[in-house]
């Protein structure tokens, strides 16, 4: 694909302060409800970069940058804070029972460090070790009631039943790869921030960093009945489940593929995307030769979901970061995939006009 | 009326594509209407009459969407791969012809199954579109299609994909039509994407802030053999929902709508269903709340490409829905 516009020389970049702001957010502790940590670092970032800035009821950050030209849409971009994890439920001695927050596979949990509560204590999800298990046993998955957070006697003092606790992952670049905790939604919240720095003068952008994602949309539903905006943009993460077969054979369901791109959707669980915007995007990224992928049609769901049905109603896409192991204590994204995709939304808001709506929804 | 339903149940419009459906009513009711307008989710909304002292603002829906299915992989050697858009049960589909929205064709065919009365499992299946490799295959991730079936007309009856909700949307073009002189402002509402969650009734009921709100829709029926136990049959004339698995009827509603049938002498059934719903749910639940009912058409084979309806009992809605919106209405 020969690009009809050179998407290098005004797209905003992901250089060292981007990647440090990501790292800084990988590692705060978000889980659903209680984003508090989150939400001060996206305060902070984003203090001189919107003109009006409010926390909501339930814990949205809602930015506006007013546009410099009339008419302008109003567009709202929303990117989640929270992550999935953990709420302590009761214990003793250090030993907590736990909930899960949000979707997290049992199997992903026995023997994984995690932090609990506002001061990150550390903590171990313990299991019986392998010296006093039967092979029967080893078979079976560890059901969620049975684990146990262990943080040891004496901090087991400070920790309260509805603390929340997420996995400890420190985050790391490694050569092409980003691999930490959280980053469904980190990298779109660095990317929403970025967006709301290059904003395009013509466009009305309501930035809107939400909370309770994770546990059904919960912040994006009250945040478009605020903003009440004429189209939006759902900024996330999405499983690439691209890794090789055993036997080598084509797979069909992968969801989405590492290096694709960003990826752009048509349908998931709770949203059939606009066409509008779809053929926007993807307009956009043959214009500028930016590569993209569509997300296999299916389940899962975003803030997009919650979005189109506010008050009398929203056009709505998502585009989503691919990443490897999502909801486990570590996933692995691409530098690149992140790059492209916030090339690809800097470049649709650029060239987007009030006429992208003259034309009903087909 | 036939040739009317014909041309719809016939038409192409998958949820959250139902443009060309639109299309197709918007030139029906242009000239019968007060106001014609499409909102953010692609809802018709035709309004006819202004709300006289005595009228109520009334929002009516009947969906245009039908189930389907949207390609998630195209291998390399030219299958389609796909899953569902709305409730579509796989035992409808082997052999089944498809239609895409782009105009491409195709044949559902599946894997080898390890016994003959088993079902394919939705992932086990492929659509055939006479490709020889991925180059060749003129559908590509994200692309949707229906189930190609012309309509039959078996004189009393009416058979073909889409019957849901396809008739309603027919009935309610017959009552805009048929009605003459009436104290309401009422909303004809086409809405979008029923099937995957009656999301277009959602918006459309916020933006229009009814008084009082009746979907149009289908509903199963007992009577075919061994069938599910169910107090409705083809023939027996529009079913008055009492409830469903989303929704209780205003009992008032419920009321106004048996007695009215009774006073015009139109045939009428009451209906429970045990499971689904309909856009009464949303508009029940828009804002602070507002008294709903449902008329339903009964149908035989919901959700397969060969929908049934009796043609009486089409005519009847249109008399019932006519009835009920003439005259001044005191829920009581």
């Amino acid at each position: 694909m020969t690009p009809k516009k050179a998407a290098t020389s005004q797209s905003p970049k992901i250089g060292k302060a981007q990647i440090a702001l990501l790292e800084r957010l990988s590692n705060a502790v978000g889980v659903s409800g209680a984003e508090g940590e989150v939400r001060k670092i996206v305060m902070a970032e984003i203090k001189d970069l919107a003109d009006d800035i409010k926390v909501d009821a339930l814990g949205n950050v809602l930015a506006i940058k007013h546009a410099r030209t009339e008419p302008a849409l109003k567009v709202m971009l929303a990117a989640h804070m929270d992550e999935v994890g953990f709420m302590l439920v009761e214990g003793e001695d250090g030993l907590y029972e736990f909930e899960t927050v949000g979707g997290i596979d049992a199997r992903q949990l026995p023997g994984k460090p995690v932090l609990v509560g506002k001061d990150h204590l550390p903590g171990v999800i313990g299991a019986k070790p392998i010296h006093h298990t039967t092979a029967d046993e080893r078979r079976n998955v560890i059901p969620v009631d049975v684990l146990r957070i262990d943080v040891g006697n004496e901090n087991g003092k400070k920790i309260h039943p509805g603390d929340r606790a997420t996995f400890a992952t420190r985050f790391q670049q490694i050569g092409p790869s980003l691999v930490g905790k959280a980053l469904d939604n980190r990298l779109g919240v660095t990317t929403l921030i970025e967006l709301l720095r290059h904003a395009p003068a013509h466009i009305e952008l309501q930035a809107a960093f939400t909370v309770q994602e994770e546990v059904g949309l919960r912040g994006a539903r009250v945040a478009a009945y605020a903003l009440n905006p004429q189209l939006a943009i759902a900024l996330d993460s999405t499983p690439a489940g691209d890794l090789p077969s055993w036997d080598g054979e084509e797979s069909p369901r992968y969801n989405t593929k590492l290096d694709g791109g960003p990826a752009i959707y048509v349908a998931d669980k709770g949203t059939l995307s606009d066409p509008r915007l779809i053929q926007h995007l993807l307009r956009t990224a043959e214009t500028y030769g930016i590569p993209c992928q569509m997300r296999q049609p299916g389940g899962g769901g975003t803030d997009a979901g919650a979005i189109h049905k506010a008050r009398a109603g929203v056009p709505v896409v998502s585009v989503s970061i691919p990443g490897r192991y999502a909801h486990t204590a570590a996933l692995i994204a691409r530098l690149d995939d992140w790059q492209h995709t916030l090339a690809l939304i800097f470049h649709a808001l650029q060239d987007l006009t009030p006429a992208i709506l003259d034309t009903d929804r087909s | 009326m036939k040739s009317l339903i014909k041309k719809l149940v016939e038409a192409v419009g998958p949820s959250g594509y139902e443009g060309a459906v639109r299309d197709l009513v918007k030139a029906e009711v242009a000239k019968l209407a007060d106001d014609v307008r499409v909102d953010a989710l692609g809802n018709l909304i035709v309004r006819k009459g202004k709300q006289r002292s005595d009228g109520l603002r009334i929002m009516l829906s009947a969906h245009l969407d039908e189930i389907g299915l949207i390609v998630t992989h195209v291998d390399e050697n030219g299958f389609v791969r796909f899953t569902s858009i709305g409730g579509v049960y796989p035992r409808t589909l082997f052999g089944g012809r498809v239609q895409f929205l782009n105009g491409a064709a195709g044949v559902i065919g599946g894997e080898k199954v390890d016994s003959a009365d088993k079902v394919h499992a939705l992932d086990k299946l492929f659509i055939d579109v006479g490709a020889a490799n991925k180059a060749d295959c003129p559908v590509k991730v994200g692309d949707l299609a229906i189930f190609e079936r012309p309509m039959i007309d078996l004189g009393k009856r009416l058979v073909a994909k889409s019957m849901d909700d396809r008739v309603a949307v027919a009935v309610l073009i017959e009552t805009l039509r048929k009605l003459e002189n009436s104290p309401h402002e009422i909303y004809f509402v086409f809405s979008t994407q029923e099937e995957v969650g009656t999301r277009g009734a959602t918006t459309a009921a916020y933006g229009i802030d009814p008084d009082l709100g009746l979907a149009v829709d289908v509903t199963a029926t007992g009577d075919t053999p061994k069938g599910t136990r169910m107090a409705v049959k083809l023939g027996g004339g529009p079913a008055v929902k009492v409830r469903d698995a989303g929704m209780l009827s205003d009992p008032r509603v419920v009321r106004w709508m048996s007695d009215t049938a009774e006073t015009a002498k139109i045939p009428y059934q009451l209906e429970v269903l045990e499971g689904g719903t309909t856009d009464a749910r949303p508009i029940q639940l828009t804002r602070a709340g507002v008294p709903v009912g449902c008329l339903s058409i009964p149908c035989r084979y919901i959700h397969s490409p060969s929908e049934m309806v009796d043609y009486s009992d089409v005519q009847n809605s249109v008399r019932l829905l006519v009835a009920l919106l003439s005259n001044p209405i005191h829920l009581k």
